[in-house]
């Protein structure tokens, strides 16, 4: 057997070993089979490169080595952040992997050309060259960007930046990088072509910048997934230069995943990619229904306490709120004191709570609250009629009503949880202040709504402490 | 100049060094990526909306599959220096992504359990 075919052979059963991995994912119960097949799928294919590589006649092994060690020595902490930091580990990931494609790509190019090769460098070539340096520096730049938002580092604006002209802008860029990469593909070996390929590569990493800039809190679910699928569709192209399947394959995989993951999101607040880009949320909505004053009605943890207490089935609406406030674990001990007595808790997941897909899920999951008792969105509202009290903790657009009602709302048609039909409300909000979208929330306003203002921790804590005290007392 | 001395065959286009055969077959190239889109849409579809965040972590560290082709450019024999460093900073990166990605993978999704736990 030719070293090329057991390199083959190694990939092939890689190949299968990443499709099982993620076949895996589909349930709680098999995922972290899922990752042990991803481990293996890995290390099959870094072992049969070096087999090819070593088969050809390779070198430089123990730089090799000490890169793979200084990778491990910085994945190893990033892989220990606490789980609200999820978002911002993430989008830090994902600007890796696009500097990785980013640099082969331009290793690759250079190479090429240093060698004068021009069979190497086909049309077919170039453009997946093109494609797979633009894709690679935009991931790395835009998720640079998305990491430090997500981060709240002080320098980076957390409010969406958008100046007049800013889509003609980026528009008249992309064109700019479209005509310099068509020129490349014509003249791949033009002595003017490293400086073409150079102006690429600068424009996608100013790209990067200018396509996050205008975004949102609110949108980075959608932006997360969308740079997680542009990860791996620069693997793809980078598959394509180097004429790799493995790569095509397992960066197909993750592309898809990013679509699909894109999509939800995107359904779950009823709008489309073009719009999540270039629509600049929060910058339309400048009137906010009128100057009619409205009052919020406060409410004490003590009253709050007796009425869930007093209730067959309380749900739990989490967002954002709960995350920043780390609010979690005393979400579990309320939980717990709910549960004892007699008392049916559900918890109301709407796939954009939270700044990425499935993040309100693994904070929950942190406090050890079951899974079954996480119900998705369309799954809770069914039974929210039912609720005696719906209880809100930091989340506020994704049960706001006017998403159904008001056609003159930003989030008209956005699904929501049907928070408002529960017999009462309580909402914890930090402040009186209106959500992340910069609308006003008429659930609050509603007879049925009690506001306890304060920090999520403390309020939910405080609730604790009412339910635990009562018990002692009795 | 070294890489001057770096010639190919004629028609054998990519140093087959792990990559593949000389010749590029890219229309075989984009049916396997046809077929990988469709796999990788059908099986992500039917992931549990539970677990999405594991499975960006996870599809993190699957991306980090460009450490093959960091590999590749790396370990080129007579290469010029300054690519065999882009090359290495690759696989920094990549292999980043594999560590921290599956790890994280990991840790999460043990926290998913049925039952709750025995109160402390």
């Amino acid at each position: 057997m030719s070293a090329e075919t057991l390199v083959q052979l190694l990939y092939l059963v890689s190949t299968a070993l990443f499709i099982l991995s993620l076949r895996w994912m589909s349930d709680p119960e098999t995922a972290r089979k899922g990752v042990f097949s991803g481990v293996a799928a890995m290390l099959l294919a870094v072992a049969g490169t070096l087999a090819g590589v070593m088969a050809t006649g390779g070198t430089h092994y123990w730089w090799i080595l000490g890169a793979f060690a200084l990778g491990a020595a910085v994945g190893y902490p990033l892989a220990q952040v606490p789980l609200t930091a999820v978002p911002q580990r993430t989008a830090l990931s994902h600007a890796f992997g696009g500097l990785a494609a980013g640099l082969v790509g331009t290793a690759k190019f250079f190479l090429y050309y240093g060698q004068r090769n021009e069979a190497a460098l086909t049309t077919f070539i170039v453009v997946a060259l093109v494609a797979e340096i633009l894709l690679g520096f935009l991931t790395f730049t835009g998720s640079l960007l998305a990491a430090g938002k997500l981060q709240e580092v002080t320098w980076i604006p957390q409010r969406p930046v958008t100046y007049p002209g800013q889509n003609l802008t980026n528009l008249a860029l992309f064109g700019v990088a479209l005509a310099l990469g068509v020129a490349l593909v014509l003249h791949p070996l033009a002595p003017w072509a490293p400086w073409a390929f150079g102006g690429v590569i600068l424009l996608s990493l100013a790209f990067g910048v200018l396509l996050i800039i205008p975004i949102g809190g609110a949108d980075m679910p959608t932006v997360i997934s969308i740079l997680n699928s542009y990860a791996g569709l620069s693997a793809v192209a980078m598959g394509f230069v180097l004429n790799n399947k493995l790569l095509i394959t397992a960066g197909a995989l993750d592309g898809s995943s990013g679509l699909i993951l894109s999509i939800i999101m995107c359904k779950a607040m009823n709008r489309s990619f073009f719009n999540v880009l270039f629509g600049a949320f929060g910058q339309a909505q400048t009137s906010s229904a009128g100057g009619e004053q409205k009052a919020y009605k406060s409410d004490t943890v003590e009253s709050a306490a007796q009425v869930m207490e007093q209730a067959s089935l309380v749900v739990i609406v989490p967002g954002y709120g709960m995350a920043v406030a780390q609010a979690q674990h005393k979400v579990r001990e309320l939980y717990d004191l709910l549960k004892k007595r007699g008392v049916t808790v559900k918890f109301a997941i709407h796939p954009v709570a939270g700044r990425m897909p499935g993040h309100m899920n693994v904070l929950l999951a942190e406090a050890e609250i079951p899974y079954t008792d996480l119900v998705e969105m369309d799954e809770i509202n069914g039974d929210l009629p039912q609720a005696d009290v719906a209880l809100i903790i930091g989340a506020n657009d994704v049960v706001n009503p006017a998403a159904r009602a008001d056609k003159t709302s930003p989030i008209y048609g956005m699904p929501i949880i049907d928070a408002d039909k529960a017999k009462t409300v309580y909402a914890i909000k930090r402040s009186k202040n209106p959500g992340f979208a910069g609308i006003d929330n008429e659930l609050y306003f509603l007879d049925k709504t009690f506001m306890l203002f304060g920090d999520a921790k403390s309020v939910v804590g405080e609730l604790a402490r009412k339910l635990a005290g009562d018990n002692s007392g009795h | 100049m070294m890489r001057m001395e770096h010639t190919e065959t004629p028609g054998h286009p990519a140093p087959a060094a792990g990559g593949g055969h000389g010749r590029l077959d890219y229309m075989g190239a984009l049916f396997v990526f046809m077929l990988a889109t469709f796999i990788g849409v059908m099986v992500i579809q039917r992931v549990s909306r539970l677990l999405h965040t594991p499975l960006m972590s996870l599809t993190n560290a699957i991306s980090a599959i460009a450490v093959v082709g960091a590999l590749i450019v790396s370990a080129g024999k007579d290469y010029p220096g300054y690519i065999t460093a882009l090359g290495l900073v690759a696989i920094f990166c990549s292999t980043t992504n594999i560590v921290s990605g599956f790890l994280i993978t990991d840790r999460m999704l043990k926290m998913f359990k049925k039952r709750p736990e025995v109160a402390k």
